[in-house]
């Protein structure tokens, strides 16, 4: 009854959960994290009412997201930006390779977004023949291996210096080092060369200002505002929920998305885009393209009791807290989105059918919804989606196994004598325990199983009673 | 029915199911009421003039950004020319304003200006883009710059140096102050880019090590001009 994508969860996760090296990997790329990250909160005069007004605004955001998102557009449109209505993933990427052909470019360069991998923009950008180039660092160099990012904002935290070095010396000639600095310039030499002459930019967007019509991108390399500066067409692709109501509201989204994200004050740019070059401007893009994409953002929506979601900032946050995270790894969810928040929205937009699993692949300890800036009840949002899937249908075993223990329990004579089988069957069983015969092999060949006590409560009690 | 409609029409069917506001009012976690402001949430800052001054002095050491002092127009040629002669500049990226037109040509290099419309590629080819800006921000030690005030997008992040010259009038105390000066200078027409910069480009994508000059310049000086008594 699992899908391929649970086949697979399990595959990876069983793999990297018993990988030392990968372990202290993510623990050691994560401890400096931690560190800035608290000093910088404890900066905040008031942390926790910085997160309830964030969640306030967030909140008034999407429940009048029909308002804000017509302002937004109408905004934009009114600075001469073109505002592309996608439902799909299908028209967002064909929006995109229409205007390709239409200014018959021939290299595209991109800057980080994660709403382009759900679309799976690049795949479809190649196979039609453009130069494709991800020019955040990280981005680039999990393009260079053709996978996945392994997490939203640190895109390729499970690699070592030596690992990129050698990639780096197969796919682009340069001569082998283990100096992160080195490593960062053969990456700037290459791309500079790029931005001058790429046609078009394309760029995601953290926050959409209804307000004034401007998209805000976070970012610290600076290869977002080179890439939204030098080519000539300039597209921006993000998800309806990015809407914030107004641009002051930036005053209090940019640091904390820079505390819980990196652990910085701020980010190093923090840029508003509101148009192509506009009158008396001495340069920047000639044509500005947004596409606000639905892609079943709708669906969660249309969801009360998980519309919180949407108030979703991908800070990355949860999945630096997440004990499963931190274990089984980003790519081991086969998700655009990873960790708790992937977890919970992942089932809206892509089926629950598919993607329960990764609801139960949780310990609902809470980390999350702890850490997160705009109080999303991501933990309780785990446990809806494993009720949703239960009311979907459970599998056969399950159905089994409960209709077997109800009949036990209901049943006081049969359960004694079960009981005792049972420590008799146990000892036998000893023998075979985690080897390949042993049928419970799944629970024991990590764990011991537990023993059934030589004494049962109800024994116990007939003792004291007599 | 258009796209935008059909996405509007799903977006009112789906919020026809109401859901409960989050309380009003902020309180912090031991349960007093805090300010109902921005401001009074954020880091703290000092609300006199010299305590904002050190306190954009010391996020500028944090962040790595070179950050002077200078008093007149003669103490600011000398920082340039200081500057120039240390880094070896040949040439320098700039837009017209009438602090660096009256600067810039005493320093003996050719400039290009943003004004004269020049080839990205040599813009790039430039050692340092000289630009003014709208406001520093003390809270957060950023420069808030735009199209307008900075000559366009390009001088201030393509050059590997980027050096910025700011009235010590232009220092705001927070974040909230520096969105309430965007609004005022520019209400209905905003310039087609705002940027906050928080010093030097930098990346952390290898192991977490932090690598200054990534894309973007790799060094940033911050020059605070003082009107001389």
């Amino acid at each position: 009854m699992s899908s391929i994508f649970e086949s697979q969860f399990r595959a990876s996760a069983t793999k990297l959960t018993a990988d030392l090296r990968h372990r202290s990997l993510i623990r050691k790329a994560l401890k400096g994290y931690e560190k800035s990250r608290d000093e910088k909160k404890a900066r905040f005069q008031d942390w926790e009412a910085a997160r309830q007004a964030a969640a306030e605004t967030k909140w008034e955001a999407i429940n009048h997201l029909d308002k804000y998102l017509s302002e937004f557009a109408d905004n934009l449109a009114r600075r001469g930006a073109k505002v592309f209505w996608a439902s799909t993933a299908e028209e967002a990427r064909n929006y995109i390779l229409n205007l390709a052909r239409e200014k018959q470019a021939k290299t595209i360069i991109k800057s980080k977004t994660m709403t382009s991998e759900e679309i799976h923009l690049n795949e479809v950008l190649a196979k039609a023949g453009y130069e494709v180039v991800e020019s955040d660092l990280g981005e680039f160099i999990v393009q260079l291996r053709d996978e996945a990012p392994y997490h939203l904002v640190f895109p390729a935290m499970h690699l070592t210096r030596n690992e990129i070095s050698h990639l780096f010396h197969e796919k682009l000639g340069s001569p082998e080092t283990d100096n992160p600095e080195e490593l960062t310039m053969t990456v700037r030499r290459d791309m500079r060369i790029r931005y001058c002459k790429a046609d078009i930019g394309i760029s995601g967007a953290n926050f959409a200002v209804a307000e004034t019509g401007m998209i805000a991108i976070t970012e610290n390399e600076g290869n977002a505002r080179l890439t939204t500066s030098l080519p000539k067409i300039h597209v921006a692709l993000l998800g309806i929920e990015k809407v914030l109501p107004k641009l002051s509201d930036l005053a209090l989204f940019l640091p904390m998305l820079a505390t819980v994200g990196t652990g910085q004050q701020l980010t190093c740019y923090n840029s508003m885009i509101g148009g192509p070059r506009q009158p008396g401007e001495t340069d920047g893009p000639e044509e500005f393209h947004v596409i606000l994409l639905d892609n079943r953002r709708t669906h969660l929506l249309a969801d009360a009791e998980q519309r919180d979601a949407l108030h979703c900032i991908r800070c990355g946050a949860c999945l630096n807290v997440c004990p499963i995270f931190r274990n089984v790894g980003g790519q081991t969810y086969g998700t655009t989105y990873q960790g708790p928040i992937g977890s919970v929205i992942t089932p809206h937009l892509r089926g629950l059918r598919d993607w329960k699993h990764l609801s139960f692949a949780s310990s609902l300890c809470g980390a999350c919804t702890e850490a997160c800036p705009v109080k999303i009840d991501l933990h309780h949002h785990l446990l809806q989606n494993r009720r949703n899937a239960v009311v979907l249908g459970t599998g056969k075993l399950d159905r089994i196994a409960f209709r077997g223990f109800a009949f036990l329990v209901n049943h006081p004579g049969v359960f004694g004598v079960a009981v005792k089988a049972g420590r008799l069957v146990q000892r036998l069983h000893r023998l075979i325990a985690s080897s390949k015969i042993d049928p419970l092999r799944a629970w024991t060949a990590s764990r011991e199983a537990p023993v059934i006590a030589k004494e049962s409560f109800r024994q116990y009690w007939k003792s004291r009673h007599k | 029915m258009s796209r935008r409609d059909e996405i509007l029409g799903r977006i009112r069917e789906g919020l026809r199911l109401r859901v409960h506001e989050p309380k009003r009012a902020a309180t912090s976690s031991d349960g007093v009421r805090t300010g109902l402001t921005t401001r009074e949430w954020l880091p703290a800052v000092p609300n006199d003039p010299e305590g904002i001054v050190e306190t954009f002095a010391r996020n500028c050491v944090e962040l790595r950004t070179q950050y002077y002092r200078v008093t007149g127009l003669p103490e600011l040629s000398g920082k340039l020319f200081e500057l120039k002669d240390s880094e070896g500049w040949k040439l320098i990226a700039s837009h017209r304003d009438p602090i660096l037109d009256s600067v810039l040509p005493s320093l003996g290099l050719p400039f290009l200006l943003a004004e004269d419309r020049p080839a990205t590629a040599d813009v790039e080819r430039a050692d340092v883009g000289i630009t003014r800006c709208d406001a520093l921000i003390a809270q957060t030690g950023s420069i808030l710059l735009t199209a307008r005030s900075a000559g366009g997008r390009a001088l201030s992040v393509l050059p590997p140096h980027h050096v910025v010259i700011a009235r010590e009038s232009q220092l705001l105390p927070d974040l909230p102050a520096a969105f309430e000066l965007l609004n005022k200078t520019y209400g209905d027409a905003y310039p087609s880019l705002i940027t906050l910069i928080t010093g030097p480009s930098r990346t952390g994508d290898i192991e977490r090590i932090l690598v200054l000059g990534a894309h973007g310049p790799r060094t940033l000086t911050i020059i605070l001009l003082r009107d001389p008594r």
